[in-house]
């Protein structure tokens, strides 16, 4: 242990997964994911795991549900057309609270898209993605080794909240490699007595179910679920601070584009322009706290992103309209140089010191 | 002596179902099965959506409730979790054959070892009887009122025939319940779906022809005669695969 | 000597029992209404039966048990 390995982001979620107890993954090859898959087949047989290729992503997703059902920490990945299949099984596995771990690593939309990087997907993993009141937990790695880190954390949160949690990357995050450590200790694991094992004639039957036919037991069951996020939000909220304290300048970024970001705002402070940078980890619970505070003294917020402009929203929410919030992004599976982001700062900056 | 009871893998809820709806019968028979075999203590139950969606208040063992077509997957899940397991999914036509022909297939394919006990009465029940993908060639429905019309919407879906030509399933048998002639061989068959299962043979399915007179406009006699005039010479009963016992021959 | 008893409450007086009884010895009761506001069946003639469960395996409902 402690000892670091070159590896690939995907691998690591992979390798990741199996050392927080993960036996079983059910998927379907998509680009640019399918290491994942690919790693699962080659190391589950090994140590008397499942890697089971499904017949669409459709089916994956039900057979997480119907694993989960049973009590095992179970993973499944994809990438956003495949995570669209999903969102079904994703809306049955909130309703049944049922925990489950599912990568997304992002590439461009909509439809079939393309196959380079991209945070798209922001709306759809951070809403839900399927049907009905509910939320996942979303947490959004920049590095190898946080893709490890988060994975581990990733069952504990489904396991503890009985939710599913996705780990939302995107492809550069995915590919690429850097050395890691497995040098963690998953938690405890949680006790499942509502976990459908078979009653051996000792309880009443188990059910996993999402089916309630009256509303008004449909709706305290959303209300508790809702508790159960608030709580959440006040526990579990993740998110890094760079340079914020003195900012005047905020850059808002996650994952690829926080490390972007980051460059840039480095250089802007060799400068002398007071940036900062926040990177939401967990992207569900969003760190609005964290956000509100830097805008009781930031005056300008910039958000970068590699979509046309999701998070941003939820950055206006939390600033609340104490400061103008701007975007900076490329789509499509373009990437923002850190120039592109210094240029953002720079010309707030200007506007700033300018005093229009 | 008592010769015949409500079987213990039912609970003492009542069924929703219509008055001579066969659901309820086949219900039964599942139970009788899991009974006999004594595996309700490690037995775990699919419901599907459809008139079936509430099973998992009927059946005593523990249950999972399946997004629509989705069952066999689910199905998939729990018995690769849990393979000391004995895992059934319980779907209608629509389920099966429409919504969820690929997981159908691609279990069947795999040979999983799982019961699959597939209730095909010809028509979308819970919705209010809409024609189904195993509505007959000039069936009335809701959704085909002037009888279904195979130039447009096709011909029904033979489940037993069509994974017959799998190399994967190991057990495929139709039978009906619209006689105590026909209940009997029903409630041999989906014993031996169970027993394979238990043996570790693999993928069986039992297609139980069944009666919906609510929404087939008739009266439950009815609807008995319509399963002997119409729907058995449409789908033959009888064994499909039998993959241990043509090894054996 | 064979017995039939009726859980008279859960039957929904559908009448499969009625047509499956060999010895016809079946009816829906033309007097009683069950809780579900159904005339459920009943035996005409305790003594002819034979215990042969047939009506019990047609119910849908488990309304029916036998005793031999």
């Amino acid at each position: 242990m402690g000892e670091k390995v070159l590896m690939k982001g995907n691998e690591a979620i992979a390798e990741a997964a199996i050392q927080a107890g993960c036996r079983h993954y059910f998927g379907y090859p998509i680009t640019p994911q399918t290491e994942i898959a690919a790693y699962m087949a080659k190391r589950m047989p090994k140590i008397g795991g499942l890697f089971l290729q499904a017949e669409s992503e459709i089916a994956a997703i039900n057979m997480v549900y119907g694993c989960s059902s049973a009590g095992m920490r179970v993973m499944t990945s994809s990438s956003s057309p495949g995570i669209s299949l999903k969102s079904e099984g994703l809306s049955y596995l909130a309703g049944a609270d049922l925990p489950a771990v599912i990568v997304n690593a992002q590439r461009g939309g909509p439809g079939l898209g393309g196959i380079q990087p991209s945070q798209s997907d922001y709306f759809q993993a951070t809403r839900g993605g399927g049907h009905g009141d509910y939320h996942m937990l979303v947490l959004a790695p920049a590095s190898v080794q946080e893709m490890a880190e988060l994975t581990v954390k990733a069952f504990d949160l489904a396991d503890r909240y009985r939710m599913t949690c996705m780990i939302l990357a995107d492809g550069t995050t995915g590919q690429m490699m850097e050395p890691v450590s497995f040098d963690f200790v998953p938690g405890e694991p949680v006790a499942k007595p509502w976990a459908t094992t078979g009653t051996k004639m000792e309880r009443k039957h188990n059910i996993v179910n999402s089916l309630y036919l009256l509303p008004d037991v449909l709706e305290q069951k959303n209300i508790e679920r809702y508790e159960k996020y608030e709580k959440i939000k006040e526990t579990e909220t993740m998110a890094e601070e760079f340079m914020v304290e003195d900012a005047d300048i905020v850059i808002v970024a996650f994952g690829i584009a926080a490390r972007v970001s980051k460059n840039a705002v480095i250089a802007a402070r060799k400068n002398g322009i007071k940036a900062g940078l926040i990177r939401p980890i967990t992207l569900w619970p969003y760190p609005e706290k964290i956000v509100a505070k830097a805008a009781e003294h930031a005056k300008q917020f910039i958000s970068v992103e590699l979509s046309m402009g999701q998070m941003i929203e939820d950055v206006k929410l939390a600033v609340d309209g104490k400061a103008p919030v701007s975007l900076c992004f490329r789509a499509g599976g373009m990437i923002p140089m850190p120039e592109q982001v210094y240029d953002a700062i720079a010309e707030a900056d200007k506007k700033l010191k300018g005093g229009n | 002596m008592v010769v015949f009871e409500k079987p213990h893998a039912l609970t003492d809820a009542p069924l929703h179902y219509c008055p001579g709806c066969t659901h309820g019968i086949i219900h039964r028979l599942v139970a009788e099965a899991i009974d006999e075999l004594g595996i309700e203590g490690k037995t775990i139950g699919i419901a599907p959506v459809g008139c079936a969606v509430m099973a998992y208040d009927y059946f005593a063992c523990d249950m999972i409730e399946a997004a629509h077509g989705r069952a066999p997957a689910v199905a998939t899940g729990a018995k690769r979790a849990n393979p000391d397991n004995i895992v059934f999914s319980y779907q209608g036509d629509g389920d099966l054959a429409s919504i969820g022909t690929a997981e159908t297939v691609h279990a069947a394919a795999r040979n999983e070892n799982i019961t699959v006990i597939f209730v095909n009465n010809a028509i979308y029940g819970m919705t209010g009887g809409q024609m189904a993908p195993t509505s007959l060639p000039g069936q009335v429905t809701q959704t085909s009122p002037y009888g279904r019309d195979p130039k447009v919407c096709g011909y029904p879906v033979k489940v037993c025939e069509m994974l017959a030509q799998l190399d994967g399933p190991e057990y495929l048998e139709r039978v009906a319940v619209n006689s105590v002639a026909n209940v009997r061989a029903a409630k041999k068959a989906i014993r031996k779906a169970f027993q394979n299962q238990i043996d570790g043979k693999g993928f069986s399915l039992v297609e139980v022809i069944s009666a919906c007179p609510t929404n087939w406009g008739k009266t439950p006699q009815e609807a008995l005669k319509w399963i002997d005039e119409a729907m058995i010479p449409y789908y033959p009963l009888g064994v499909y695969k039998d993959r241990s016992k043509e090894a054996a021959q | 000597m064979a017995k039939v008893t009726f859980a008279t409450d859960t039957c929904k007086g559908c009448g499969l029992c009625v047509d499956a009884c060999p010895k016809g010895l079946l009816q829906l009761s033309k007097e009683k209404i069950n809780k579900k506001g159904h005339h459920p069946a009943e035996i005409t003639n305790q003594d002819e039966c034979v215990g042969c469960a047939s009506c019990a395996i047609m119910c849908p409902d488990c309304v029916i048990t036998v005793e031999r």
